[in-house]
């Protein structure tokens, strides 16, 4: 492999896309300067680009590899970074990849790599955020049908959404994500993701502004006037946090 | 009955419930059924926070504020002037639906003051879990309240439909019981907290011969005490604690700050700021006991009844033992690493793992999540040290790490500032009031 990587990846952004530039940069024995997404790149590279093809057999062939050569928690960590919103995360997985070929299993038990180190603290990120969003979605009832939307950093959606799925079965309820522009949408017991700009929201219903009414009551109520501190509130629910919630938006 | 009504009664009876300290919806996990409403996580959800920064993950009201009873430390005793409430079971279980499906909530956490009679009030908190269980088929988490007094075969009822109970035992000694709350004695309290104790014993060996035989309060039972109103030491208070956790078996002991709320010759005076520095030395202890391996008698004896206002519980009992220390992080078994300060279960843990595979320096250290801030007096990494100072000398190590920042309404020490060799962190006086109770 040369030392000097004066080539630049971009691909169409999914993870077999993302798995291909990793097929490409071993096959030709190659660090690439950067991977970009072809879509969400804006700057131009003065390097030579190389735009890397989606091949399903070969994406198969290095997902394969991972779970025999690294173990199936790297297989995991590598799935979950991809939805970080860490930068240049592809360089990061792939300098990840290189040293997990080389060592094996071992890999996710060297935290003290800068390339494991890296992933797990990006991943740690999202998984905070993931388990924040548990709490913080906050529906509306608009028709019959429970709509949220939510503003992460991370691409948390496929990672909350099988909490959701599993609690509100029996209901219809649609998560968009203004972030990544993606929504989860579950009517009759099926669930999809679509891809979407925005969302228009049809105002809400007598009964759905009582209840926020009341949840507002609650709120205020519950909180201990002799205790106040805004400073601790603040650290557990930062304030990115309040535009969606009920409860607090009104506080901005 | 309107909406308006339905309002006025849960700020009512939501003010009557804020003291109680727990919110936690944890220790259970159980997947949601197709089509029904509701699961519960095992590491508990936290759907809001409060003004006062705690975590507000279950709706937690009072079923009723009008009580027959009269303690003098209670908003709701019955000489007191205030408003009354309370809920019909069918508003409140309501209510708990429309605010879970929105996802508000985890789910209900329902007390009650004593309406009429014990059972009386057990009923009616029976129904509401009735109409969320067996005809909602509500799925979310339940923590009610035992009330002392009640027949033992409603408290079963209770168990049966709920995920955790709890019984307050109200004040730490049965003395300070006698002065504040005469209706209430150590016995009424500690019964049905022993037969909760005895009903989940019972039921787990039930569940071993039938799989699908009805579960009670899967996820334990725990309890609150206030404290600052009445004059034990730290120390008898922690070791009620342990007897709680070792002889109860109980999941969590609460502690809360004791806020002045009603003039009484026997309780503090109303401009009483609230011993929150103390609460939080508490709850550092507690978590000591639990998970670190403490024992009561190692944070606290004879010679030091209370807490040391400036250092935490770990770091105090690491200054005072300076044979134990240094320890090589290379080698030192979990239960030693977990003695130093600084270093807690996950980077315990992690150390563990991580040094498998690789030597630790004080670099990967720091990766691993190791506060190297507090730890490096008292680790070696590859037989090296990493810092100058004497470190078997307390004064030198107590001057190092003690806690700056100190909280609003703490202990105001009077020390020379020329002492810290750091500037002062913020983080210790946030932590005092974290909401992770």
């Amino acid at each position: 492999m040369s030392d000097r990587s004066t080539v630049v990846y971009y691909y169409d952004g999914s993870y077999d896309g993302f798995l291909c530039c990793v097929f490409e940069s071993f096959s030709e024995k190659e660090q690439p300067a950067a991977i970009y997404d072809m879509y969400a790149a804006d700057q131009l590279s003065l390097f030579g680009a190389k735009m890397i093809e989606t091949t399903p057999a070969l994406a198969l062939r290095v997902r394969d590899s991972i779970p025999n050569k690294m173990g199936l928690e790297a297989q995991d960590l590598l799935e979950k970074a991809f939805l970080t919103c860490l930068r240049d995360k592809e360089l990061c997985m792939l300098r990840f990849m290189r040293l997990g070929y080389k060592v094996g299993r071992g890999i996710c038990s060297r935290m003290t790599e800068p390339a494991v180190d890296t992933l797990l603290k990006a991943v740690k990120h999202l998984e905070r955020e993931a388990h924040l969003y548990l709490g913080f979605v906050r529906f509306s009832e608009c028709g019959g049908v429970l709509i949220s939307e939510i503003e992460p950093k991370n691409n948390v959606l496929p990672v909350i959404a099988p909490h959701f799925l599993n609690r509100f079965s029996g209901e219809d309820f649609m998560i968009f994500d203004r972030t990544n522009k993606v929504a989860l949408m579950y009517k009759d017991g099926e669930h999809v993701f679509v891809h979407a700009d925005r969302i228009e929201l049809p105002p809400e219903s007598p009964e759905e502004k009582e209840y926020r009414a009341m949840w507002r009551t609650f709120y205020d109520t519950i909180g201990i006037e002799g205790r106040r501190n805004e400073s601790c509130r603040r650290t557990h629910m930062p304030k990115r946090y309040w535009r969606q919630m009920t409860e607090v938006k009104h506080l901005i | 009955m309107n909406a308006m009504d339905t309002m006025e009664k849960l700020r009512i009876l939501t003010d009557a419930a804020k003291y109680d300290v727990a919110c936690t919806s944890s220790g259970v996990d159980r997947m949601g059924t197709r089509g029904q409403l509701g699961s519960a996580a095992a590491a508990g959800i936290c759907h809001s926070f409060a003004s006062d920064g705690r975590c507000i993950s279950l709706l937690k009201v009072l079923m009723s504020n009008a009580c027959t009873y009269d303690c003098s430390y209670c908003l709701n005793r019955r000489t007191n002037e205030t408003e009354r409430a309370t809920f019909r079971p069918r508003e409140l279980a309501d209510l708990t639906i429309q605010f879970y499906r929105r996802n508000y909530i985890e789910g209900l956490f329902l007390s009650s003051a004593v309406v009429g009679t014990p059972d009386y009030t057990c009923e009616l908190m029976l129904s509401v879990l009735h109409i969320l269980r067996r005809e909602y088929r509500f799925g979310g988490y339940i923590h009610v309240k035992a009330i002392p007094g009640a027949d033992e075969r409603l408290i079963r009822e209770l168990g049966l439909l709920a995920d955790r109970m709890s019984v307050n035992i109200e004040l730490p000694s049965n003395e300070s019981l006698k002065r504040l709350a005469p209706q209430k004695t150590k016995e009424s309290i500690l019964a049905p907290m022993t037969q909760i104790r005895n009903s989940i014993m019972e039921n787990k060996s039930e569940l071993v011969q039938y799989r699908h035989a009805p579960q009670f309060v899967p996820g334990g039972q725990s309890t609150q005490m206030i404290i600052g109103a009445t004059p034990e030491t730290d120390r008898s208070i922690l070791r009620l604690t342990e007897g709680l956790y070792k002889k109860y078996a109980l999941k969590r002991v609460f502690y809360s700050a004791y806020m002045p709320l009603v003039e009484d010759r026997n309780l503090p005076a109303l401009d009483t700021a609230p011993p929150l520095l103390r609460e939080h030395r508490l709850y550092q202890a507690d978590w000591l006991l639990r998970f670190y391996g403490f024992t009561a008698e190692e944070i606290l004896d004879d010679a030091h009844p209370d807490f040391n206002p400036l250092l935490d519980p770990k770091c105090n009992w690491a200054v005072n033992h300076p044979e134990v220390f240094p320890v090589e992080v290379n080698r030192a078994p979990y239960e030693l690493l977990l003695r130093v300060p600084g270093i807690g279960v996950t980077s315990a843990r992690r150390i563990l793992r991580a040094r498998r595979e690789t030597k630790l320096d004080f670099d990967g250290l720091k990766k691993l999540g190791v506060v190297l801030k507090r730890a490096s007096y008292f680790i070696t990494c590859q037989g090296k040290m990493n810092c100058r100072i004497k470190t078997d000398d307390p004064a030198v190590l107590m001057g190092i790490l003690r806690d700056r920042g100190l909280p609003q309404g703490g202990f105001q020490p009077e020390m020379p500032e020329q002492l810290s060799l750091f500037q002062p962190t913020r983080e210790d006086g946030v932590k005092c009031l974290t909401g992770q109770l």
